[in-house]
């Protein structure tokens, strides 16, 4: 891990990393993938990946609508809002 | 008053020996007087838990009232609460008010008990020091000058100081089982599904589970009695019949077979540590039990499974926080994708941002195979160890953490360092099982937890050896000094 791959890492991340932190951050991550890195030595031929932990299956619930409209209760948390939207700056010209 | 157990203190508003007004204004003059050292809450509702015991008092009058009427308990700062601030210790959501309550949160309000605050803890529960917490260090009610563990560092610290008899708290890789350990109390993990996650905002989604730190077994199991059950807006949670955890408590251990894993007395154990939590397996066979060596040969690789999984879950969970809708936004974004950048740049600290770089790795293209699948391998292998051990005994015992509370800073700039501190306990959350810890001695005046793990669904069995431990013994009786 270089700067460089942690700037393109953060980017799919859209996390802002500051080129003055960069370095650190590399040496920090390698370290953390030295130690994963130990699961190669685990034998895994033929073993299934588990995801929960109880192998429970999704649940589906009825297609009804359960939810009421609370737009009002959510914007007023929101740090933008105007009309009933969410303001971002200008995505197209 | 706050050296009463939860159990006790319920006993005596029910014997109307005091209100839960005086008992809430006694907590909160403790935590107005004692806190501003500690650092255990990030907010104190004094005058909503003062409004809440009123109607306690009042629904007692009546002949009425919930299961923990009018006992005053604190939330780890990571279960939404409807009109109070939750900021899971980040500056993301340093302004974030939820409107609406978890599951939990709503379990404790319907069976009465007051809430007194929220609870600091490690940033979106990532860290085992609460060192991460943008609201700041908590200290270590036994040793100030050390960590409470974390990341619920803060709940088991208000408890160890009386400043709540209870407090929720949550575990993804060891998050209430090591700052038990660390603060001389008691905190169970329930099994994966057991206790609902809606409104319990999410780390690693497939791990995180809430529970509870107490004094005592005994008020854990009253705790976990209105904590536990099915809630349908959480699709992980399990639909499994709740007993009632306060019934078995007593049960004799005669016959019971406890498991000694061999790793978890390896290099790397403190000599002391490992001392007091022989001395506690002897005291559990002296109560009846005996215990079978056994072996969970796949642990060392828990710690590396766990943080390809983890942060892998982690990055996608984040994602959320964008700064459009709400938490944190960065001044005069240029554009949307700066807004994104700046707003989770500055919002997130340092430990976050280390956990999202790695899972966006861990699940970038070409990567998946070689980390996440390996490790969703791996985990199968320590499940597998588990599922072994358990034909052969009914729980487990070992130590909680290596060592006892260490001082700031000691474990440096050294990520790997920290993670390491979670060895004996994060097996349990890959696995999905029940943990507990609770205090089995001192070293140098600092709490020592013997760890119990149990087999999916089977906390009572462990509130039960835990009880039954408690009832021999007085470490979980002792107090800091220093706090009065």
């Amino acid at each position: 891990m270089n700067p460089q791959d942690i700037q393109k890492i953060a980017h799919l991340a859209r996390l802002q990393i500051n080129d003055d932190v960069a370095a650190e951050t590399a040496k920090s991550i390698t370290e953390v993938l030295n130690l994963v890195d130990q699961l190669q030595s685990a034998d895994t031929d033929g073993v299934a990946p588990m995801a929960h932990p109880l192998d429970a299956v999704q649940r589906l619930r009825a297609d009804e609508v359960t939810e009421g409209n609370q737009r009002d209760a959510f914007q007023a948390i929101a740090p933008a809002t105007e009309n009933g939207l969410y303001l971002v700056p200008k995505v197209i010209d | 008053m706050h050296n009463l157990t939860l159990a006790e203190q319920k006993a005596q508003l029910e014997a109307k020996a005091f209100s839960s007004v005086e008992l809430t204004q006694h907590y909160l003059e403790r935590i107005e007087r004692l806190d501003t050292d500690i650092n255990s809450y990030i907010t104190v509702t004094a005058a909503q838990a003062l409004a809440q015991a009123e109607e306690a008092d009042k629904a007692r009058a009546r002949g009425e009232g919930g299961v923990l009427n009018g006992i005053p308990i604190a939330h780890k700062d990571i279960f939404c609460t409807d009109g109070v601030k939750t900021t899971c210790g980040s500056r993301m959501l340093e302004n974030f008010v939820p409107p609406y309550n978890a599951h939990v949160v709503d379990n404790y309000l319907r069976a009465g008990a007051v809430m007194l605050g929220k609870t600091n803890m490690d940033e979106f529960a990532m860290g085992s020091s609460n060192e991460t917490s943008y609201y700041g260090r908590v200290h270590n009610p036994w040793a100030p000058n050390c960590v409470p563990g974390g990341s619920s560092g803060g709940s088991a610290a208000a408890v160890a100081a009386r400043l709540a008899p209870a407090a929720t708290a949550t575990d993804t890789g060891g998050s209430i089982r090591q700052p038990a350990s660390l603060c001389g109390v008691t905190g169970i993990k329930p099994t994966y599904g057991r206790v609902s996650r809606w409104g319990m905002i999410a780390f690693a989604s497939s791990l995180d589970q809430g529970g509870v730190i107490t004094l005592t077994a005994e008020d854990a199991a009253l705790m976990m009695n209105v904590m536990a059950g099915f809630d349908h807006r959480d699709s992980t949670c399990i639909d499994h019949p709740v007993p009632d955890y306060s019934a078995g408590l007593n049960d004799s251990l005669e016959g019971l077979t406890v498991g000694i894993p061999e790793e978890y007395f390896g290099e790397g154990l403190n000599p002391e540590t490992e001392k007091a939590v022989q001395a506690a397996i002897k005291e559990i066979e002296a109560l009846g039990a005996r215990t079978k060596a056994i072996s969970l040969p796949h642990s060392s690789l828990a710690v590396p499974a766990y943080y390809v999984i983890a942060p892998a879950e982690c990055s996608a969970n984040l994602s959320r926080f964008d700064g459009v809708r709400y938490g944190y936004r960065c001044e005069n974004p240029q554009d949307l994708e700066d807004l994104y950048k700046r707003s989770r740049g500055e919002g997130f600290g340092e430990e976050v941002k280390r956990r999202i770089l790695v899972g966006t790795y861990a699940l970038s293209a070409g990567y998946y195979d070689a980390y996440y699948r390996k490790a969703q391998q791996v985990r199968r292998l320590i499940k597998q160890d588990f599922d072994n051990a358990f034909n052969e005994v009914d729980i487990i015992a070992g130590p909680t953490a290596t060592s006892p509370a260490f001082e700031f800073g000691a474990k440096g700039d050294d990520p790997v360092a920290m993670y390491l501190e979670d060895i004996y306990t994060i097996a349990t959350n890959l696995a999905g099982l029940p943990g507990m810890s609770i205090p089995c001695g001192s070293v140098d005046n600092k709490p020592v937890g013997l760890q119990l793990i149990g087999k999916a669904f089977d906390e009572a069995r462990l509130l039960n050896v835990a009880h039954r431990f408690q009832q021999v013994t007085d470490f979980h009786r002792q107090a800091p000094a220093e706090i009065d």
